[in-house]
């Protein structure tokens, strides 16, 4: 059971902003992933990185909460990237079709660098 | 001379104790002779007793003018002379004289004498009461310990003899007496159609009376047990046989439930008595039914629950012993801690163990047990399960309920998954089972019971020949239809639809069936998936 809203820390790398995505991804993530997406797009970064390696569970409304930070990044031409996603959660993006608007990369390092593993650019 | 010695009565002093009864008690009349006196009572605020505490010797009663009923009654007695018999102090008794045969004065010499014999008397005395009051002590702890021999010997006649071996279950029981002998009580019952009665109880008080309390109250719940099916039934029953008899301010807490062992159903009524709790795959739970104890007042009602014990699960049946041992500080063990031990330990006689072994610390090896201590345990093979698959018709692996509180699809989507997982489903096929689980059951709470923490969401997992449903039941069967609208990701980007509406989207691409039913009051979604198609994902060893 979620029990608290938890920080969602932001790193700047090679020009692209990291949010690492902690515990759950569910509506009482929605406060802190709004933060974290705040301070990632306070400069305009490359891209945005989602980290999801250290994220916990991800329900319906966590899905709901990246379609808002889609629709965030394509209002201001930002990019958004992901890495770190277990099998099932790379499935349950491709069938909502989340991949098709995010590209999923293999490692940060790939991520950060945009494109290359990437599923979709 | 005569004289007219005797101790007076201590209580006097205030001091009065059983075993000073005890001293009374057996004290007989003096010989009598023609001039010997009865002896003299004196009451505790009478001033004479303060003066023949602090006289230093004899005392000419004669002489002495006092406001006193008891120098009024020695001086009718004919007492010439008190001589107090003090040991350490304290008055212990008063030598009282009456007149010299020789009808002459009590001479200086006389009262010298006196004083002389009651100097040594007086501890020759106390010690000849110190004697008799030890042993009247130890007569009184001899009959209690008789007592509690008995109390002893009826509870442990009354418990099992031996526990019943049942395919697929360890049961396991724990009784430890206080050494003040408690009320506890447990039972086996063997029952028709291969099911099992169990009991747990406490009777208030202890000793010799919770000990006959006890054994009235286990044969007549036996006798109810094989004449009724239902547990409260047998409960009300046992409450209005024991109501005309019970002596006062005693009462019995008692749980009875009876185990279904080939599908783990455990149906059960509770009369006052502590919650059991159960281990599941994700902690531990209580089980709780109302009910008044028993032997209180007739005409009480015991409501009935019914839990399914899964393969892995297990049962503790304790007694307040266990939650309300104190330790050096006087702290109780507490419900909290034996919860979580139940989550933490194995179940079973493991689980007796390692509460026991928490019990020690928490209390110190040294420390004399307060109460009896009783734990009964059923824990269900993990492998129960295998036998159930692919043989005939539904069967119910286990049902819980849900309370409708924001976060609350974890527990449900995590239980099923504890249970499933033995069944064979791959693991990628098992992930997706729990994101459809925790999306119908968040549905459930958020659309059909809207977040209300007193309806809870029912889940149930039943198989069949190669195939697995999970029912997800809310109290919404009235409510109009749900997410009716195809969620499109492009529409959501544009604004034209809500960035939420994934829940039955997600459910029905997770599963290989899912079906809908309203009957006005309950609305149930079926997830179905089949344990032998392996086709749809590839297994990536993936992880949530």
């Amino acid at each position: 059971m979620t029990t608290s809203d938890v920080t969602m820390p932001v790193r700047r790398r090679d020009g692209a902003a990291v949010i690492d995505l902690q515990g759950d991804v569910n509506g009482r993530a929605e406060h802190s992933l709004n933060a974290a997406w705040e301070e990632a797009t306070r400069t305009t970064p490359d891209a945005v990185v989602l980290n999801f390696e250290t994220a916990g569970y991800i329900n319906s409304t966590g899905i709901a909460l990246i379609v808002g930070l889609l629709a965030m990044a394509r209002a201001r031409g930002i990019s958004i990237r992901a890495y770190g996603l277990t099998p099932h959660y790379r499935e349950i993006f491709e069938i909502t079709r989340l991949a098709d608007f995010l590209a999923i990369n293999p490692d940060e390092d790939s991520a950060v660098r945009g494109a290359e593993g990437a599923t979709h650019a | 001379m005569t004289t007219l010695a005797r101790s007076f009565r201590r209580r006097f002093l205030g001091r009065s104790t059983e075993a000073d009864r005890a001293v009374r008690d057996t004290e007989q009349p003096v010989a009598t002779s023609h001039d010997e006196q009865a002896p003299v009572d004196i009451a505790p605020n009478d001033p004479l007793l303060a003066y023949l505490q602090s006289a230093s010797g004899a005392v000419n009663v004669e002489a002495l003018a006092l406001d006193s009923p008891a120098l009024a009654e020695l001086k009718a007695a004919g007492v010439k002379l008190a001589v107090p018999l003090v040991s350490q102090g304290e008055l212990i008794g008063v030598l009282n004289l009456g007149p010299r045969r020789s009808e002459q004065d009590y001479s200086t010499d006389d009262r010298k004498l006196l004083d002389n014999l009651a100097a040594q008397a007086a501890p020759a005395l106390r010690v000849g009461q110190l004697v008799r009051q030890q042993q009247a002590e130890a007569a009184t702890r001899q009959r209690f310990e008789q007592e509690l021999e008995v109390a002893r010997l009826i509870q442990q006649n009354f418990l099992p003899k031996q526990l019943p071996e049942l395919a697929g279950w360890q049961v396991a029981a724990y009784y430890r007496p206080a050494r003040e002998v408690g009320g506890d009580f447990y039972d086996v019952i063997p029952l028709p159609d291969d099911r099992i009665g169990f009991v747990i109880g406490d009777v208030t008080d202890k000793g010799v009376p919770a000990a006959l309390v006890m054994a009235a109250t286990r044969s007549v719940l036996r006798a109810s047990a094989q004449r009724l099916v239902d547990p409260g039934a047998v409960l009300e029953r046992v409450n209005e046989h024991l109501c005309p008899d019970m002596p006062e301010k005693m009462f019995v807490t008692c749980l009875y439930g009876v185990l279904e062992p080939t599908t783990g159903h455990f149906r059960f009524a509770n009369a006052g008595h502590d919650l059991p709790y159960v281990k599941t795959a994700d902690g531990s739970v209580e089980l709780r039914a109302r009910g008044m104890p028993l032997g209180l007042m007739p005409g009480m009602f015991y409501e009935e629950k019914e839990a399914v014990l899964a393969p892995g699960e297990s049962l503790l049946l304790h007694s307040d012993g266990v939650v309300e041992a104190h330790d050096p500080e006087g702290a109780m063990f507490g419900f909290p801690r034996l919860k979580e031990a139940v989550a933490r330990y194995p179940g079973g006689g493991e689980l007796i163990d390692r509460v026991l072994t928490d019990l020690r610390e928490h209390t110190g090896t040294t420390a004399e047990q307060e109460d009896d201590i009783t734990m009964v345990t059923l824990a269900r093979s993990p492998s129960a399960a295998h036998p159930t698959i692919g043989v005939g018709p539904t069967h119910q692996l286990v049902e819980f309920e849900v309370p409708s509180a924001e976060g609350n699809e974890r527990l449900a989507l995590q239980r099923v998954s504890a249970i499933v997982t033995p069944l064979g489903l791959d693991q990628a096929r098992l992930k997706r089972l729990e994101t459809a689980v925790g999306e119908a059951t968040m549905n459930a709470m958020e659309h059909g019971n809207g977040y209300r923490v007193d309806q809870p969401v029912t889940v149930r997992v039943l198989t069949e020949a190669n195939l697995v449903r999970v029912q997800i039941t809310d109290l919404g069967g009235g409510a109009p239809e749900r997410e009716t609208e195809e969620p499109d990701i492009e529409a959501k980007l544009a604004g034209l639809q809500r960035p939420r509406g994934w829940g039955l989207f997600l459910i029905k691409n997770m599963v290989d069936e899912a079906h809908e039913t309203s009957d006005g009051a309950e609305h149930t979604l079926e997830l179905v998936m089949h344990l032998d198609d392996v086709s749809a994902v590839p297994d990536e060893g993936g992880e949530q």
